[in-house]
């Protein structure tokens, strides 16, 4: 057990799960106290001493049932060989339909593994089998699984309510089995070829650290889940800083009166409150191609926190700018930025981005409106299809604003290749910065703003 | 029994906070069970209303010790966390002195009756074993977060006039957190993390039929799935437990066995508080679908 334990600590530890030294004796004083014969338990007993946040918990799980899930390298490994595959996945299928309806987890998995064993298998290569979660779905035709599974438990005269619910559980059902399906072909490579392979590709990066620009639609799916909670995160975080540092010298007037009833002796002090600089926040984004989602994000985040600010005005531009402040106003911050795309009046000619253009219009439309408390936010990749820069626009908005930074989702070996203008941009602003990331973005958000 | 041995297994702490009225599903028991063992504190997570605050006071309540609860918000420092002289009756004391001499006066004033304990120095030197419950934890600032780690690891305060006090006994230490800013490495590496989700669905049903009794089971399942279906949502404010109860018993209150679309409609606003939320919800569920 300690061996696989320290070689499961250590897969953990190159994923990026900080496990300390205490932490893993404390998850060996915790086995002794449960009884390992069960799977569960020990899962909950590791989870609790090593895992302590939730975002790290999926990798965890992954990376417990590679190495110490059920039966690795021993029995379980030998697989039913099937005569004939084709009747073997309708026999599954129609047990599929059936669990579906009951809703038994547990049924679910055993049903998984069987399902691998009969159908996942593929003999390819030299060096051990290999198992394809493809090839498994594709043998049950899962995709028609669930109409067959609504068709199955509809009764006439059910209310359409109940009938949304009971396809809404059933799709979730089949997701799980889908999954179910992954981790077991996994395990069982991981049987064959070692966890450490499979560990190797298998683990995801957590959503904060996700790149903008090279993040599949799934994993923008999970940007998308993680920014609420990371926005009202940041938002405490941003607050708490905030108020710590406004607290201004000694108020005597309120401490002398409060002496009083301590008979003149001060043991209260009272301090004064100094007013924090909020500023007037004024956001461009280029919303073309890929840079948007980086955008999208950025934007979201900013309105999360605009009770932060005086003020946060939002333009969005293509090759010309339009302003969308008025989309935030009534909305939430996340269904705004999906309209913005839509609603916003951001191509002139051809819907490549023009930041010259977009500057200039900026700047003669607000440029009255900017003063010694705006702060501009830029945030796009510099890349201007070889067009003017028309960077004197951009020193005149520095000239007027306090602070302009500009946010740029390329990494710093890209500025300046191509048609990208960053460094005729970056001498004109505060600060240019590459941001890649969810967390790169919270932390320049949380420090320099 | 020795105090660190209070359960004999997981499935007796489910048993028991079920007699409280707790229902804990095997994977939160399996943790009770092992920050017992352990003597180690737990740090609960989760979203807001899973119950983390309840976890505590079943836990007290099973074990028929006392609860001592440490509310946490900003602005919490030691002198509200664990101990502080009182100096007004310090400064009676001086005020009141008649020849002594000052160093019998000093010792006079840092001594027990001017010391006025808070709940943590309060929970170290109780003599009868208790449960600690310190909640919402990420309320508190760094400064007083740093405070609590010599009591965590240790169970011991240091008081510079007094010298160290160290437990009688480990209290049983339960944190709550709703991740509103992420806890520093050093408090989570001293506890157990537990994290609460919304309950299954079965679990859900459970709690919904122990605690609204009156209502039938149809009803309860078809609340809980809706309820369920709800959280999917990319939400303000997920409905949680307590307002899963406060749905069924409006709907028991309005005489409602079955739910359809218009009692959905009618009722959502007990589930949901944000207009956009509620919108999202009806658009999700097609209540609309009717009359336009």
């Amino acid at each position: 057990m300690l061996p696989r334990l320290l070689e499961f600590e250590r897969a953990m530890r190159s994923a990026g799960i900080p496990v300390s030294v205490s932490e893993s004796i404390d998850a060996l004083k915790a086995l002794e106290h449960i009884p390992l014969e069960s799977k569960d338990s020990v899962r909950s007993a590791l989870a609790t001493t090593m895992v302590k946040s939730q975002s790290h918990r999926p990798t965890f799980d992954l990376l417990f049932d590679l190495y110490l899930g059920a039966g690795r390298g021993s029995v379980t490994s030998i697989t039913d060989e099937v005569e004939d595959p084709e009747a073997a996945g309708q026999d599954l299928m129609d047990e599929l339909v059936d669990t579906l309806a009951t809703g038994d987890d547990a049924a679910l998995a055993a049903l998984a593994r069987r399902a691998v064993s009969a159908l996942g298998r593929v003999r390819s290569s030299p060096t051990g089998d290999w198992f394809s979660q493809y090839q498994v779905l594709q043998g049950m035709e899962l995709n028609i699984a669930l109409g067959r599974a609504l068709r199955r438990t509809g009764v006439e005269g059910d209310a359409p309510l109940e009938d949304r619910l009971r396809r809404e559980e059933f799709e979730a059902r089949l997701e799980r089995f889908r999954e179910m399906v992954l981790m077991e072909t996994r395990r069982r490579v991981a049987e064959t070829r070692g966890a450490e392979a499979v560990a190797r590709y298998a683990v995801r990066p957590r959503p904060e650290d996700l790149d903008f620009l090279s993040a599949t639609s799934n994993e923008i799916k999970e940007l998308r889940r993680a920014i609420r909670p990371l926005a009202r995160k940041l938002a405490s975080r941003v607050a708490m800083k905030r108020r710590r540092s406004n607290r201004g010298g000694l108020d005597m007037r309120r401490t002398v009166r409060r002496s009083l009833s301590t008979g003149g002796v001060p043991f209260d002090t009272a301090f004064r409150h100094r007013a924090p600089h909020r500023p007037e926040l004024f956001v461009l984004c280029d919303i073309s191609g890929s840079v948007s989602r980086f955008a999208r994000f950025a934007l979201m985040l900013v309105h999360a926190l605009s009770a932060q600010f005086t003020k946060v005005r939002s333009f969005a531009f293509i090759d010309t700018l339009d302003e969308v402040t008025r989309l935030f106003e009534h909305e939430d911050f996340v269904t705004a930025v999906d309209r913005m795309n839509s609603e916003a009046n951001v191509t002139w000619l051809d819907g490549h981005s023009d930041y010259g253009t977009s500057i200039e219009k900026f700047l003669k439309n607000h440029g009255k409106d900017l003063g010694p408390r705006s702060t501009v936010l830029i945030l796009g990749d510099a890349r201007n299809n070889y067009r003017a820069t028309k960077d004197h626009a951009l020193q005149e908005i520095a000239r007027r604003a306090r602070h302009v930074y500009w946010l740029n989702p390329e990494p710093v070996a890209d500025w300046d290749t191509g048609d990208s203008a960053a460094s005729e941009y970056a001498v004109h602003v505060d600060k240019m910065v590459e941001i890649r990331n969810l967390r790169g973005l919270e932390d320049f958000i949380a420090y320099e703003l | 029994m020795k105090p660190s041995h209070r359960f004999s297994g997981a499935e007796e702490v489910t048993r028991r906070l079920a007699e409280t009225g707790y229902l804990a599903g095997i994977g939160i028991a399996t943790v009770v069970h092992i920050a017992d063992r352990l003597q180690k504190p737990l740090l609960v997570e989760g979203p807001a209303g899973v119950g983390k605050t309840e976890l505590a006071k079943a836990i007290a309540s099973t074990l028929g010790i006392e609860l001592i609860r440490l509310q946490c918000y900003e602005g919490v420092d030691e002198t509200k966390t664990l101990y502080e002289w009182n100096y007004k009756k310090q400064l009676l004391r001086i005020q009141a002195q008649g020849d002594e001499s000052w160093d019998a006066i000093e010792e006079d004033i840092f001594s027990e009756p001017f010391l006025l304990e808070r709940p943590v120095l309060k929970a170290l030197r109780s003599t009868e074993p208790v449960v600690l419950l310190i909640d919402e934890v990420d309320k508190l600032d760094i400064e007083a977060e740093a405070l609590l780690l010599e009591v965590l690891s240790d169970w011991q305060v240091s008081i510079p006039e007094m010298g160290t006090v160290v437990a009688k006994q480990p209290p049983f230490v339960v944190l709550t957190s709703n991740n509103d800013r992420e806890l520093s490495e050093a408090l989570k590496r001293r506890c157990l993390y537990l994290y609460m989700d919304y309950p299954d669905a079965e679990r859900e049903k459970a709690i919904v039929l122990k605690r609204v009794p009156e209502i039938t089971e149809t009803l309860a399942e078809q609340v809980v799935r809706l309820v369920r279906s709800i959280r999917e949502l990319d939400l303000k404010k997920s409905p949680s437990i307590s307002e899963t109860l406060d749905w069924s018993r409006t709907l028991l209150a309005l005489n409602i066995d079955t739910l359809d679309d218009d009692t959905v409609r009618q009722t959502l606003p007990v589930l949901l508080k944000f207009q956009t939320d509620l919108e999202r919800a009806a658009g999700h569920l097609r209540l609309n679908a009717k009359d336009n």
